[in-house]
């Protein structure tokens, strides 16, 4: 798709900051979130969740349960559809076990009861028999010879001979030749490294209302990235029609990916059908953490070649994923982002996908990515102090740029890695002083982006105002973005717009909210249907000037003649041509439906100062900015809000949050006392500048902002740290613990 | 209708699939027609196919469309199916 004109002048409400539309029901209460829808008649729903890391279930006894007084339906992995293949079975095996219990808090039975308190009771009153197993929850550990299998035969094609049962896929890309671009290396660094586990940390926990009748018709209410697709697996699961389940998604307090996976739905669904009443299933934080999806956990190994002058000249990586007790670590994206940076002659990655004792692993943000990073960005820093470079200017010489054969295959199109490396270098945070105990760190970063089904409706009101119909959950201020771009389009204020999040009886099929494709194809959607809506528009004015539709044009929100040679009209203003839309030929609507393919990949440069106190092993972040491509910021406070998260959440990430698991492979930290995320005083003011190199797949030049911004913070923060210590840190988080050790470890040599 | 052959660059893990090779001519004129070339060539490919796979022609990253064209001259890469979060 051709770029509309020059993409960065002349707009009038695109890159300006109106107030969200959403903001006074958030900030007043009112907005409605999973936990807050009710029904007439409502059952409450309690989980009873396995309390051991691997074991076989002998027998579940229900009927104490079920005695109890208010209790109306108990349900076991009975209650679901039967004969289910691929992912579908893979994903009701991780909403109700079957014969195996595979992670601490895997789900084995759920009852529902007149009361919350009633469900926890009588869920403690199903016996369930275990017989244990062995367990591995460790990465390394897994794919080692002597490590308990977690589910024979569940390796694809793909995973070559000789390797463990728990290897279930292999990934391995690249080209040139290393061995040779090594040879010609004035230094080679090779290091390994690994990271934990982190949760995406949402404030809202998974919460839904459903019901569902013995006619197979069901309605959902739930907090969600995507309703279509709770709609397809709910469907799958409970044995009914998709178009037989209707979901609404309410708002969401975070996802951030982990809400692009489906856990609970189906499990109110089979309650509801048994009671014949709608139930409510609420996640408690424990069981968040338990048995929702964190992340992957990683072990790398990386091996770089540089010469004296800072030229890569070969580059390998091994990137062995922990996805829990299910296929699906996103190993091929570790593998493929790990070098993507650089313009590489010889580099070869490649990717092994682990299953362990664990939950089932869910995107967080750029899913692989910023392990990838991680390691990578360590050893070309690692490199850069060693040759005594700096490190802005070897990336800079190493950098992608347009027609780049990138590490994963295709040539790079139009990307903004340099701008934000120049960006960054021009940036009065890279040359203030450091204090004592300080160091700095620098990082690239890279995501693909991702476009996707996508269906928009955008409907007229008889006073001129505008209803947009969206398939994709706001989890980003995206209807406020919407809203700016239909309004950029018809020349009307955007207060005249409301867009709205509708339900899947409404449109049609859209994909999750991932992959930071909302601003790019629901936004591209929205301006194709706002000129669906303007063609039609001029075709109302055509009509009554009895002109040819050809002969008319949109301008300032009006329809015009196109020119002297059209005829002498005064222009029609779209409040005009709506008021008598129903005696002009009915109602005007515009619609796109479609799958965007111009996703723009997009780059990112983090620049962040560290302070390491050597006594106690604290790190405290004292000054970051995020310098990355926007593509076109159409909301520009929602794009600098989205780049702050990013960093927010890595520091989390790199500095304390981790998933602690016992001898006992049991979950030691499932609450957020334990499981420490960042807080407003760990963080510094988080500066952000935004790059916008026009993507060539969007009208406007968007490029997803979400993801991209998660890639660099862990190795920026941990180039950061090891600068300020003085000791290369290589494990995930860097905690005190952990800080300690490696200076310890440095000093006895 | 002329023939149009295409050249396809497959991840080297693949070759596992292709008795050794990574670089495979198909006839086609767009992706589902590369797809249903490859699997027709090689049907050890159908599964990581069916799993679903993006088409990269010339840079650009065909995550879903069958009906994206592509021309003798396209650069074209097999890659993983994207998704995020």
């Amino acid at each position: 798709m051709a770029p509309d004109g020059n993409m960065t002048n002349g707009f009038k409400v695109v890159g300006t900051r109106p107030k969200r539309p959403d903001g006074i029901d958030k900030v007043t209460g009112r907005a409605k979130f999973g936990a807050d829808a009710t029904a007439p008649g409502m059952l409450h729903a309690s989980i009873v969740r396995s309390p051991h890391a691997h074991a076989k279930i002998l027998k579940i006894d229900t009927s104490k349960a079920e005695a109890l007084k208010g209790v109306k339906a108990v349900v076991t992995r009975a209650d679901f559809a039967e004969g289910l293949t691929g992912e579908n079975w893979n994903i009701l095996e991780n909403v109700m076990a079957s014969d195996t219990a595979l992670y601490d808090g895997h789900a084995v039975a759920a009852v529902a009861a007149t009361t919350a308190l009633g469900a926890r009771d009588a869920a403690k009153l199903i016996e369930v028999e275990y017989e244990l197993l062995p367990h591995v929850t460790d990465v390394d550990k897994a794919m080692a010879d002597d490590a308990p299998v977690i589910r024979a035969g569940a390796a694809d094609k793909s995973v070559p001979e000789g390797l463990h049962p728990n290897v279930v896929r292999y990934h391995e890309s690249g080209h040139g030749d290393v061995d040779k671009g090594f040879s010609e290396a004035d230094l080679v660094v090779e290091d390994s490294f690994k990271t934990e586990a982190t949760h995406q940390g949402y404030i809202e926990p998974h919460a839904c209302l459903a019901q569902l009748g013995s006619d197979g018709k069901g309605e959902v209410w739930c907090c969600t990235q995507g309703h279509f697709n709770v709609q397809k697996v709910c469907a799958a699961l409970v044995g009914t029609d998709s178009s037989q389940i209707r979901v609404t998604p309410s708002e969401i307090g975070g996802g951030f990916g982990g809400k692009t996976v489906v856990f609970i739905e189906p499990v109110a669904l089979a309650l509801s059908r048994k009671a014949n009443r709608p139930v409510k299933l609420v996640m408690s934080r424990s069981e968040v953490f338990r048995a929702t999806g964190p992340t992957a956990s990683t072990s790398i190994d990386i091996k770089i070649g540089m010469t004296r002058e800072g030229k890569i000249t070969a580059a390998q990586g091994v990137f062995r994923l922990q996805g829990g007790a299910f296929p699906g670590a996103p190993m091929e994206f570790t593998a493929m982002c790990a070098f993507a940076p650089y313009s590489l002659e010889n580099v070869h990655q490649v990717g092994y996908d682990v299953m362990s004792n664990r939950p089932k692993q869910a995107a967080y943000r750029a899913p692989g990515s910023p392990m990838a990073a991680f390691a990578v960005e360590s050893v070309i820093d690692e490199l850069c102090n060693k040759l005594d470079l700096d490190s802005i200017e070897v990336r800079l010489k190493n950098a992608s740029k347009e027609g780049t054969k990138a590490s994963y295959g295709p040539k790079f199109e139009r990307i903004g890695l340099v701008e934000t490396l120049e960006a960054a270098k021009a940036h009065p945070h890279l040359t203030s002083p450091l204090a004592e105990g300080q160091g700095r760190g620098v990082s690239c970063g890279f995501w693909f982006n991702h476009g996707g089904e996508t269906a928009v409706s955008l409907a007229l009101s008889e006073d001129g105002t505008v209803a947009i119909s969206v398939g994709t959950p706001d989890i980003g201020g995206s209807r406020a973005s919407m809203a700016q771009m239909a309004a950029e389009e018809l020349g009307i204020p955007y207060e005249s717009i409301r867009t709205t999040v509708a339900d899947t009886a409404t449109l049609g099929y859209n994909e999750i909210s991932h992959g930071s494709r909302v601003t790019y194809a629901s936004g591209l959607a929205t301006i194709k249907a706002a000129r669906d809506a303007v063609k039609k528009l001029c075709g109302r004015a055509a009509a009554k000037w009895g002109i040819d539709e050809d002969a008319v044009v949109w301008e300032d929100g009006c329809a015009k003649p196109s020119g002297p040679n059209a005829g002498d009209f005064e222009p029609l203003p779209l409040a005009k041509i709506a008021r008598s839309m129903g005696r002009t030929g009915g109602p005007i609507v515009g619609h796109y439906e479609a799958t965007p393919e111009g996703a723009g990949v997009s780059f990112a440069t983090h620049i962040v100062d560290a302070e390491v106190d050597k006594e106690t092993g604290q790190t405290k972040i004292v000054r970051y900015t995020v310098v990355q491509d926007a593509g076109k910021a159409i909301h520009p406070t929602y794009v600098e809000g989205q780049f702050q998260g990013g960093a927010a959440q890595g520091i989390g990430w790199a500095l304390n949050e981790e998933y602690i698991y016992g001898e006992d492979g049991r979950l030691q930290n499932s609450g957020f006392l334990d499981y420490r995320i960042p807080v407003a005083s760990d963080l510094p003011m988080i500066d952000t500048v935004i790059v916008e190199v026009p993507n060539p797949g969007h009208p406007y030049g968007v490029r997803g902002v979400g993801e991209t911004s998660i890639c660099p913070p862990l190795a920026a923060i941990a180039n950061a740290v090891s600068n300020a210590a003085g000791v290369r840190l290589t494990e995930l988080p860097m905690s005190p613990p952990r800080i300690l050790a490696a200076l310890d470890a440095q000093a006895n040599g | 209708m002329l023939r149009q052959m295409v050249e396809v660059n497959l991840w080297s893990g693949l070759k596992a699939y292709t008795g050794g090779t990574q670089k495979v001519e198909v006839e086609a004129k767009n992706v589902g027609e590369l797809l249903r070339g490859l699997v027709q060539a090689y049907p050890d490919l159908e599964p990581t196919i069916e799993a679903g796979v993006s088409v990269a022609v010339d840079g650009r990253i065909i995550a879903s469309s069958l009906t994206e064209p592509i021309t003798p001259e396209s650069e074209i890469y097999l890659i993983q199916r994207l998704k995020g979060g």
